[in-house]
């Protein structure tokens, strides 16, 4: 099959629909707006289902709705979007709903501005809704990964009835590369939907979808079946990749956006005599704290670099455990960094050094 | 073609400037190449500052954004100033004079004006000051042939615009063959 160039959101809209998506519903933001744009026109061709809803808040609780029909839904909103969406994400969760969000980021806080961010690393892998919860969050770097990714997330979310993330920054969105929409994905046994309340004529018992747990003893017991769950998570869907480990005199964390900027720059850096490794999360909840093990034990330090302040450092700072010096470089704002101030951040890195 | 190219358009908003850059993607894409094409503007369009990015590669593509590009396509003064000294070595510039008096000269960039407004008048239509640009800049790169252009051209302007193909080619012709002339002058 030929490549062909198509631009981020759509390729969005087009994985959701060859992963099997039935119904969408979202509520307008930039820069995600060609996902609904594209799927406003594709779904209802399709006889599925599209709807604008009048806000976030009804969209990811029309999403909450249809999910525990057993239909397989999504939402994509962007940063402050994804913000009003915390409650219903939480009531999903401990509905044990699948579902697919996608969340586009750009620069904040609050109205904040349209340009590409990576500040919602908090929101997506700590989350704003209550409760001991997590959502898997994926960050793929190229459209084609974020196709491939999309493709199998209504798979992985049937799977352990959670919902998934994929959060990419605006630029993926607005950019256009060439990609191939039929490469495959891993095939999973999925259990048939035997909780869904699509009427009583599907169902022998009565089925109820809820997050309402009066009795403090049920309600432990619940958390501790989804603990199970998200254990389960950590061992079968964490994922990254290492590069150019081996003779690594320092190893760079990065993702999305920012981690293929990175490889360009560890291409000048390698020029230049200096040696640097990157380690790229691909989740981000479950973090890959496996990775660090491949780490060089006589590197001369760590650089995390983000499009923002510095949120996935947290997760940097925890995998590491004090084992070698830690540095930061990050732009934020909308600001997307050159290939050449990751270059200069390793060349200063022991200024960088967070204490 | 290098492993690599980086090409950076760059105009007002409603020069065409964003579809001149899908076009060599797709065309990118077409070849079997990767194609990268990114935008940039405010949340203004018509009238503001737009520009586009363009890689295309034989390798996979790593950061989307570049400091330096190999050429530069300026519709106007203000994206001339401001990308000018944004062009590698050995690179070079090419400006719609049409619209820019002023002579430039930019140390190890070959810079060539090519009056884009001018020759799409002279078509019937200044909507095609873009197509002009990109003909001017398949001559000076011989990056991909016309064959390839063409099929995507159809292809990017659909069914609803198909009677708009052959103006579009003739235009990206005028632009080649402008350049074709340059090349004459200079020998």
């Amino acid at each position: 099959m030929p490549k062909v160039l198509m631009k981020g959101n759509e390729a969005i809209g087009l994985a959701a629909v060859l992963g099997g998506c039935d119904a969408f519903y979202g509520y307008p933001i930039t820069p995600q707006n060609e996902i609904p744009e594209y799927l406003s026109k594709y779904m209802i061709e399709h006889n599925k289902v599209f709807v604008q809803a009048e806000s976030e808040v009804a969209a990811i609780n029309m999403v909450y709705g249809a999910a525990g029909a057993g239909k397989r839904v999504m939402t994509s909103s962007s940063s402050p979007g994804i913000a009003l969406k915390q409650e219903g994400i939480s009531y999903i969760t401990g509905a044990e709903l699948p579902c697919l969000i996608v969340s586009v980021m750009r620069g904040g806080p609050g109205l904040g501005g349209i340009q590409p961010s990576q500040a919602d690393y908090y929101q997506a892998t700590r989350g704003g809704g209550n409760g001991d919860y997590h959502v898997i969050v994926f960050a793929p770097e190229t459209i084609q990964e974020t196709i491939d990714i999309i493709k199998e997330s209504f798979d992985i979310a049937d799977y352990y009835r959670n919902p998934v993330m994929v959060l990419v920054d605006g630029l993926l969105g607005q950019m256009m590369e060439s990609v191939d929409l039929n490469k495959p994905i891993k095939k999973r046994f999925l259990p048939p939907k035997d909780w869904a309340t699509n009427g009583m004529k599907n169902h022998s018992g009565r089925n109820v979808v809820s997050s309402l747990n009066i009795d403090p003893q049920k309600l432990e017991n619940h958390n501790l079946k989804l603990q199970a769950k998200y254990q389960n998570v950590i061992k079968n869907e964490t994922r990254f990749e290492c590069i150019n480990m081996e003779k690594a005199e320092y190893v760079i964390v990065a993702y999305g956006t920012m981690s293929r900027i990175v490889r360009s720059a560890l291409e000048v850096l390698k020029e230049k005599g200096i040696n640097v490794g990157l380690i790229r999360p691909i989740s981000l909840w479950p973090f890959p704290k496996e990775a660090f093990k491949q780490i060089p034990s006589n590197i001369k330090g760590i650089l995390c670099t983000e499009m923002s302040l510095g949120q996935m450092l947290d997760d940097v700072l925890i995998a590491n455990n004090g084992k070698h010096p830690v540095g930061f470089f990050g732009r934020t704002g909308g600001m997307i960094p050159e290939v050449e101030e990751v270059v200069r951040a390793i060349e200063r890195f022991q200024e960088t050094v967070v204490k | 073609m290098n492993d690599a190219v980086n090409i950076r358009i760059a105009g007002f908003g409603g020069q065409g400037v964003m579809m001149a850059g899908q076009i060599l993607a797709y065309a990118a894409t077409s070849e079997d190449l990767n194609g990268l094409w990114s935008p940039s503007y405010g949340p203004e369009t018509r009238g503001g500052t737009a520009n586009c990015a363009v890689i295309v590669s034989k390798k996979p593509i790593n950061s989307p954004v570049f400091l330096k590009s190999h050429h530069l396509l300026a519709f106007n003064y203000p994206s001339l100033i401001k990308f000018m000294d944004r062009v590698k070595q050995g690179g070079f510039i090419l400006y719609n004079n049409s619209l820019v008096s002023e002579t430039v000269l930019v140390e190890g960039v070959e810079v060539i004006g090519v009056p884009i407004n001018d020759i799409a008048l002279e078509l019937g239509s200044i909507q095609v000051i873009n197509m002009v640009m990109l003909g001017a800049y398949l001559e000076k790169s011989k990056i991909f042939e016309d064959s390839t252009i063409h099929k995507v051209l159809a292809y990017v302007l659909g069914e609803r615009k198909a009677h708009m193909v052959e103006l579009n080619v003739k235009a990206i012709e005028a632009g080649r063959d402008f350049i074709r002339k340059q090349g004459l002058i200079h020998a």
